[in-house]
């Protein structure tokens, strides 16, 4: 197969970017979007080109590194993959393909098709968590757990944290993979004890990272190849809308010793 | 020869950890603030010690390659994480997980370790399902456990097929709240491409940031290398694209000795490769030969049928399918330890039987098992998995029966380290699948993220206060002192010399070549013939390496091709070493086949008078051949015995 | 106001937006009353009820603070919205979205656009700050009314704008419903479904006044 490819490049962050086409021929359709990517750069470094540069590592869908907004849609246009779980036979020969990086002000680009997307770990710093240290801890069969609940927190749980619900989103809100973190552990007896100051904390962080917020257009659900629900990001705004009602103050508690 | 001490406790096994604990040296918490540790990797082995040593007081700096922690490719693995809880009562004990593990291994691994692996196992359960991981449940709210290859009991809890991912999830989880406590730095999108020794001591690393290309030097009072496995060396391996050995190379170059570097687990049911340009394999879980049935045709000519598309698999009667690991182990049948299973596949294939437009791949049926339990019940068990192969291959295993076909998936070498996960270098360690320690020959399935979490949660908190007891007066390190300047000076050297070299082809040329050698000659079965012509070969790989790679870009920016010039440069010489160890070791065990040494049904021969020891491997210099070391195995608790599966 | 998180002023938003409904179930209400063949005896004597009625007064201080609030947090909310994402994609989205979800600003801007119109073409001569045209009494609203829809591109502009405004109410109820995390597997159809019927009926009820004023009256 023959394409087209209109690709975004650009040297640093603070260099100035442009779309640049090239052509690639002979691509199978077997192959994957970063096998036919990879063809480009072997093409490009025997010629005494500068290769594409793009995040991807596990190339099975589950690492979350890849990204790339193709013809206007994160991951491309299949649901529920990845891109590197792309495969050229998604794609008509002759076809032009637009490839760009992801697009937020929380995601600063580092090279071409690369962005920063550490506003996420820092996202999941603000309480991504629950408070346990190593030992000490129960019998894993002391906290029994209601199947549905643990499979509805499962499936919030699956996010794997790639940033196609910010890229999709007309609003570059990171909602949806907030709300899957403080869904999954509020799902969970484990994770009930801290959630109201985690949705809290999480919320303030997002903010303060410049994503912007919802305006439910539920872009993020459609683009997210783990097909986390936008239920995730209702069940956030009613723990927020709680914690914020109801939750007690917190008294600092000086202990002498 | 002396210098392999294993310094296992002494004592019964079963209470060599409980004394230990109990005797060893700790640490002050005042103390504690005042040592630094450094981790390189953030896997479950990786992101579990540092969340764990972050929680203990120490000062822990942590590197990736990847932009975030939580991606490490720990959270790839599928199936599951072995316990010797024994909740279905199925007669499981931390003795059975301990004896599965070595006899699954071929008896090359050492009784202690392992024996304190199944020990801690029940704790990491505890642990994770307290950080919130959403483990698989009974309708009655308790944990869930399937079976898994090479084991008689239900001991694997699972979290649907990403177990991995949930596990890797939790302690980066752990490892975020330290990061944000400020007791963890987290260094991400970093190279480690050195370790710094001061007085023969580990004492810090050299980083390149792989953003603006800098070269850091960090230091710290221990090392602790989590940097997973080389299984990479194949050019085609289930591993992430960025899994590298370098930081263990690194290491090995400065004394650390690299064990069993030939011991390559090459696993059954992974996606068949489909052309030229595959960049990498998929591995399906092992969970699948749990209900799914391998067979290819019976009749040659059925295969050629089926080459032709002109029959469909389920055209084929049943008195025509040849289900072979079910005739050859009637015992485990379709669950045998993997080695066995990845054999028996190739042996088929060779034979000519093999499926698929390549004629290399068998298929995994699972028509029955989805008249037995119904689409639903198989649906909820293998539903992503499904997806998977459906989005990869774009034939759907409900209908059709999938094809896999073995490849390299897990490395059982890896840096030699003693009871106390310490290397032949004083204070650096190494955990996970970067050392060599637990499986010997051979991993059994869900025993990856139990060793990973072990080493990291449970074992080395312990032993690295041990070590870390007699450095309290250690000062901090500057690492402006000449030996960081050093080291950082020889990498930037090294990466100015491959740069300039001026060669034309690229990285992945020769990553390519290396992996078609090592597959061809050192892969799923090996003879003294072949090894030979391989490490001819790759002598011959190495010097076009060094003067006929071509690497465009800067040395001061981000540069892909770059990082993979350095990663494929160790490649290449560990593939050396790895063909070194498998032509010495003459005998077959677990994932090591040398055809010379086989039985008369094609099993694989071990030779325990000769062949009872790990062999450890210490680096001599650049043109020198490494000179290996023995460390003897005593099995005082398990009897040696021919693996049968039968 | 300006320091609440981004989800608090949503959570506002949307509450005032609720509150907003019911007035214009209220004042939907009182418009049909147009359609009677009474000589706007009916409509007349709601509004001067409307207008007098004491609790209704002070309900009113409450309407105009919901007005402001739905507005001030609407905007401030795009603006930190459209601050997220400073340099915009080439391709434009093509992602699947919730049916008009992106149009939210813009036929908000359209409605407030007409609010301002409204208020001028009757609140504003109620209170007194603008003279009413010629003929026609102070709290005559029936005739002028009347006078107003009688000029068909008036009339069109009206109901250009309630299209708009039932464009941005179908999406608005489900939304809020979701803001307010009132999404749940078992009532989410139900409420799209109702939310969506609502808008259209807000729409069409509006707009049929016109319409007959226009076609229909002798």
């Amino acid at each position: 197969m023959n394409f087209k490819l209109k690709i975004w490049r650009q040297k640093k962050a603070a260099a100035k970017g442009e779309m640049v086409t090239y052509a690639v021929s002979e691509i199978s359709s077997d192959s994957s979007f970063f096998e036919m990517l990879d063809a480009l750069n072997q093409q490009l470094i025997t010629t005494g080109g500068e290769p594409v540069a793009f995040d991807h590592d596990c190339r099975e869908g589950i690492c979350g590194t890849c990204s790339l907004y193709i013809n206007g849609r994160p991951h491309g246009p299949l649901k529920g993959v990845t891109t590197c779980q792309l495969h050229m036979r998604s794609f008509k020969d002759g076809d032009t393909i637009h490839i760009e990086p992801w697009r937020a002000k929380a995601f600063p680009i580092i090279r071409d098709l690369i962005v920063d997307r550490s506003s996420l770990d820092k996202i999941i710093q603000a309480g991504g968590y629950v408070s346990v240290n190593t030992g000490g801890v129960p019998d894993a069969n002391t906290i029994p757990v209601p199947k549905e609940k643990s499979e509805a927190a499962m499936d919030a749980a699956a996010c794997i944290g790639c940033g196609a619900c910010v890229a999709a989103c007309s609003n570059a809100a990171a909602m949806l993979f907030i709300g899957a973190k403080v869904s999954h552990l509020a799902l969970l007896p484990q994770g009930k004890v801290e959630a109201a100051k985690r949705v809290q904390k999480m919320v303030a962080c997002m903010d303060e990272l410049g994503f912007g917020n919802c305006s439910n257009t539920y872009a993020c659900e459609a683009e997210c190849p783990k097909g986390i629900s936008v239920t995730n990001i209702a069940r956030m705004n009613r723990q927020f809308i709680g914690a914020k009602l109801f939750s007690e103050r917190e008294k600092i508690v000086r202990v002498s010793l | 020869m002396t210098r392999l001490n294993a310094r296992i406790p002494e004592g019964p096994v079963a209470n060599k950890w409980t004394s230990y604990k109990s005797a060893c040296k700790l640490v002050n918490p005042n103390n504690k603030r005042k040592l630094d540790i450094i981790v390189v990797g953030t896997g479950l082995a990786g992101a579990s010690a540092a969340a764990s040593l972050g929680e203990l007081g120490y000062k822990v700096k942590v590197f990736c390659y990847q932009d975030s922690p939580r991606r490490a490719h720990s959270i790839a693995a599928q199936g599951g994480i072995n316990a010797a809880k024994n909740y279905p009562n199925d007669g499981d004990s931390a003795f059975r997980l301990f004896y599965d593990t070595i006899k699954g291994g071929d008896y090359r691994a050492r009784e202690a370790n392992v024996y304190r692996l199944a020990q801690v196992s029940n704790q990491i359960i505890d642990l994770c399902v307290a950080q919130g991981v959403p483990f698989a449940r009974e309708y009655g709210g308790l944990l869930a456990n399937r079976s898994f290859g090479g084991a008689q009991v239900s001991r694997t809890f699972y979290a649907r097929g990403q177990t991995g991912q949930q596990l890797l999830l939790g302690a980066y989880s752990a490892l975020s709240r330290q990061i944000a406590l400020g007791n963890v730095t987290l260094f991400n999108r970093r190279d480690v491409l050195d370790t710094v020794l001061v007085d023969g001591k580990a004492r810090g690393i050299i980083a390149r940031n792989l953003v603006t290309g800098e070269i850091e030097r960090h230091a710290a009072h221990a090392v602790v290398l989590a940097s997973g496995g080389y299984g990479n060396v194949f050019f085609l391996s289930t591993n992430a694209m960025g899994s590298n050995v370098t930081p263990a190379w690194s290491a090995y170059k400065k004394g650390a000795m690299f064990a069993n570097p030939s011991f390559t687990q090459i696993h059954p049911t992974c996606i068949p490769v489909h052309g030229d340009a595959q960049s990498k394999l998929t591995l399906m879980s092992e969970s699948l030969r749990n209900d799914g049935r391998i067979w290819v045709p019976r009749k040659m000519a059925d295969v050629e049928k089926l080459r032709t598309q002109s029959i469909k698999p389920s055209d084929i009667p049943e008195e025509d399918r040849d289900y072979y690991l079910e005739r050859r182990y009637p015992a485990f049948g379709n669950l045998v330890p993997r080695d066995v299973a990845s054999r028996a596949a190739k042996e088929r294939c060779d034979a000519g039987f093999g499926v698929g437009r390549t004629g290399v791949a068998v298929f995994l049926d699972f028509a029955d098992a989805i008249k037995r339990k119904g689409h639903d019940t198989i649906d909820a068990l293998y539903g992503n998995l499904f997806q998977m192969y459906e989005q990869i291959v774009a034939e759907n295993p409900y209908e059709t029966p999938m094809m896999i076909y073995p490849a390299v998936h897990y490395t059982m070498g890896g840096l030699w380290v003693d009871y106390d996960l310490m290397t032949t270098v004083p204070g650096l360690f190494a955990l996970g699948e970067c050392n060599f320690s637990d499986h010997g020959a051979n991993r059994l399935g869900a025993s990856a993220l139990m060793q990973g979490l072990a080493d990291g949660y449970f074992i080395l908190p312990y032993t690295i206060g041990n070590y870390l007891a007699a450095e309290i007066h250690t000062p901090r390190f500057n690492p402006d002192a000449s030996e960081f300047t050093l080291a950082a000076q020889s990498v930037t050297d090294r990466l100015k010399q491959m740069k300039s070299c001026g060669g034309k082809e690229s990285v992945d040329t020769f990553h390519r070549r290396l992996g078609k050698i090592m597959w061809e000659y050192c892969g799923m079965a090996r003879n003294d013939a072949g090894l030979t012509e391989a490490l001819y070969q790759i002598t011959e790989l190495r010097h076009e390496y060094a003067r006929g790679v071509n690497i465009p870009g800067g040395l001061d920016e981000y540069n892909p091709e770059l990082e993979k010039a350095c990663r494929v440069a160790d490649f290449i010489e560990l593939g050396e070493l790895m063909v070194r160890d498998a032509q010495q070791r003459k005998e077959s065990c677990g994932g090591h086949f040398r055809e010379e040494y086989q039985t008369s049904e094609g099993e694989a021969l071990r030779n325990d008078e000769r062949f009872a020891f790990v062999g450890a491997w210490e680096y001599k210099g650049r043109e020198i051949a490494a000179s290996l070391h023995r460390e003897e195995l005593q099995f005082n608790e398990i009897k040696l015995s021919q693996r049968s599966y039968k | 106001m300006f320091l609440y998180s981004s989800m608090t002023k949503k959570v506002l938003m949307a509450l005032a937006g609720l509150f907003l409904v019911s007035f214009l179930c209220v004042h939907l209400g009182i418009n049909l009353m147009l359609l009677r063949n009474d000589g706007g005896r009916a409509f007349t004597e709601a509004a001067t009820f409307m207008g007098t009625n004491p609790v209704i007064k002070v309900f009113e201080i409450v309407l105009f603070a919901g007005f402001l609030l739905h507005i001030i947090f609407g905007m401030l909310v795009s603006g930190q919205n459209k601050a997220a994402r400073p340099s915009p994609y080439s391709v434009g989205n093509s992602s699947d979205a919730a049916p008009f979800s992106k149009y939210m600003l813009h036929t908000g801007i359209i409605v407030f656009i007409f609010l301002l119109l409204h208020f001028f073409d009757f609140y504003f001569i109620k209170i007194g700050i603008v003279a009413p045209p010629a003929g026609i009494a102070t709290h005559d609203f029936y005739h002028r009314t009347l006078l107003l829809f009688s000029t068909p591109g008036y009339s069109l502009l009206y109901i250009f704008c309630f299209v708009a405004l039932g464009i941005h109410l179908n999406h608005a109820i489900q939304s809020a419903f979701q803001t307010l995390g009132l999404n749940h597997s078992k009532y989410m159809d139900a409420v799209k479904v109702i939310g969506s019927a609502f808008s259209v009926l807000i729409a069409v009820g509006f707009s049929l006044v016109p319409i007959f004023i226009l076609f229909f009256r002798q």
